[in-house]
């Protein structure tokens, strides 16, 4: 089965929406396809239990209810062929052919070993978030929100909106960086009030700073955690850790199609002109996939992308000046959560660092690369093929994750059967 | 409120609304999700389809993210035991 695009739009959050939309507003014939469900991405995850922003309802609709925009739900990519992809969803694999590809692929978090997180009830902060909206249940649950960046206190409010007790939130940057960062913020009034707001719905619910989750205690599920704080150690009960140290960029699409990537500090993001051109003729990035700036720029840079696709050099050039002043959001985020060098202690000798296989830190020692390690002891050899472990062995500074390879996700037989011959 | 959607996990009957993910289904049963290949009990870590935790049976296909996937009336999921 084929279908041809003169758009395709990996990736149905706010830059994929936008860069549908305005695709679309030229009469392209433009596909739109995501992994999940629903579209939204993860910023605007649809919630079970309170439903959508009005924003959120505003940007889906106007892609989705567009009649030049074919929406491909729960629709994964495996692999690649010159302009065209292959995808699979519930039921059938095709392939996806495309004049114009542009990459909206988001982001994941950035998760870190430490002794007792592989216990039930620890999950990443964003995780949380989007388990929550799902349905995952909370009500009356003591959870404890931890790691770093501006996430942790949405997790926070969307948990509290939940019934949780929120038993306090740790940021692992320093209280100084954490002001310098909230004086900063004046200049991008949207966020600021953003903050103000969330914190708002927070009261009650102590904000420390400098102070970083050491272990979870537990034995089939958490119980307890311990927290390195400016006030020395602290031993807090809880049903729920939830606990992320930023975002990173999802590459792995990219760099199968052969773009060219630059690293931000050790983790790679896509490198793009102006326009989201990538180094591949025809492929565009937007949004967290060109390095972390949040929804504005996603926003911006998905709108930049489907004008420049379809060759309206004008609506590019008027996006410019907003471009640029989200993205120094981004420049701001990344000078006032650096991670603290304490957080990249924290995993022990015997701490699982590869969760698919269980392979522990000191099994690694010695490796100087993730394929020699892979070989040797089978960290990143699981069925996340290295997403968590590679990316937590590079911040680590053990060594750089491996190239991608297809298929992208583990994938049906049959799917890997299709024959791309069909697509002509 | 949106429609109620009844599945089975590991034989026992759970009520959730329409949208809600097996993930969700599942932890409102207090069910762990798989073990690991040294037998430790594993639950969804990210929440986004990215790290593979929550992999569990969904109508007898092994190696679904519960995560990813909506209920759907009268769905069959089963955890490791």
């Amino acid at each position: 089965m084929t279908d041809h695009y003169d758009v395709l739009v990996v990736g149905a959050g706010p830059a994929g929406l936008a860069a549908a939309t305005a695709a679309a507003s030229h009469g392209a014939r433009v596909g739109l396809i995501d992994a999940q469900a629903t579209a939204g991405g993860q910023v605007w995850r649809h919630d079970v239990e309170h439903g959508d922003t009005a924003l959120a309802r505003r940007n889906v609709a106007a892609a989705l209810e567009h009649p030049g925009v074919t929406w491909l739900a729960q629709t994964r990519v495996v692999g690649v062929e010159a302009g065209a992809l292959l995808v699979e969803d519930p039921k059938n694999a095709r392939w996806l052919r495309y004049r114009a590809l542009i990459l909206a692929t988001g982001a994941r978090e950035l998760l870190l070993p430490f002794p007792g997180w592989t216990l039930p009830g620890v999950t990443g902060a964003g995780g949380l978030q989007a388990l929550v909206k799902q349905g995952w249940p909370l009500r009356g649950r003591r959870v404890v929100i931890a790691g770093s960046g501006p996430l942790l206190l949405a997790a926070a409010v969307t948990a509290r909106r939940h019934g949780a007790q929120v038993l306090g939130i740790y940021e692992q940057a320093s209280a100084d960086n954490i002001q310098r960062f909230a004086r900063s913020l004046w200049r991008w009034p949207g966020k600021a009030a953003q903050a103000v707001g969330m914190r708002a719905q927070l009261v009650g619910a102590p904000y420390r700073c400098g102070s970083v989750v050491r272990r979870a205690f537990g034995e089939t599920h958490i119980q307890s955690i311990e927290v390195d704080g400016p006030r020395g150690l602290e031993q807090i009960a809880c049903d729920h850790l939830a606990v992320g140290y930023g975002l990173l960029p999802n590459v792995e699409l990219a760099q199968l199609l052969g773009c060219d990537l630059q690293l931000v500090g050790v983790h790679p993001r896509v490198s793009t002109d102006a326009q989201q051109r990538t180094s591949v003729e025809g492929i565009y990035a937007t949004g967290e996939l060109c390095g972390i700036g949040g929804r504005d720029s996603a926003r911006f840079e998905g709108a930049i992308a489907g004008h420049a696709a379809v060759g309206d050099d004008a609506h590019v050039a008027r996006l410019q000046r907003h471009r640029q002043h989200a993205r120094r959001f981004a420049e701001l985020l990344d000078r006032h959560f650096a991670l603290d060098p304490r957080v990249h202690a924290l995993a022990e000798p015997d701490t699982l660092i590869c969760r698919c296989e269980d392979v522990p830190l000191s099994a690694l020692d010695g490796y100087t690369d993730a394929r020699s390690a892979k070989l040797a002891t089978r960290c990143g050899m699981g069925a996340c093929q290295g997403r968590i472990c590679g990316s937590a062995l590079a911040e680590l500074a053990r060594f750089p994750r491996n190239g991608s390879r297809p298929p992208l996700f583990p994938a049906r037989l049959s799917t890997l059967g299709s024959d791309p011959s069909s697509v002509r | 409120m949106s429609a109620l959607i009844l599945i089975q996990v590991n034989g026992c009957d759970v009520e959730v609304p329409a949208g809600t993910s097996v993930a969700a289904a599942i932890a409102r049963l207090e069910l762990p999700f798989r073990r690991s290949v040294r037998g430790q009990w594993r639950a969804p870590l990210c929440g986004m389809g990215v790290c593979f935790e929550c992999r569990v049976h969904i109508d007898g296909v092994a190696q679904q993210r519960a995560c990813m996937v909506p209920v759907r009336e009268g769905m069959q999921v089963s955890t490791d035991d």
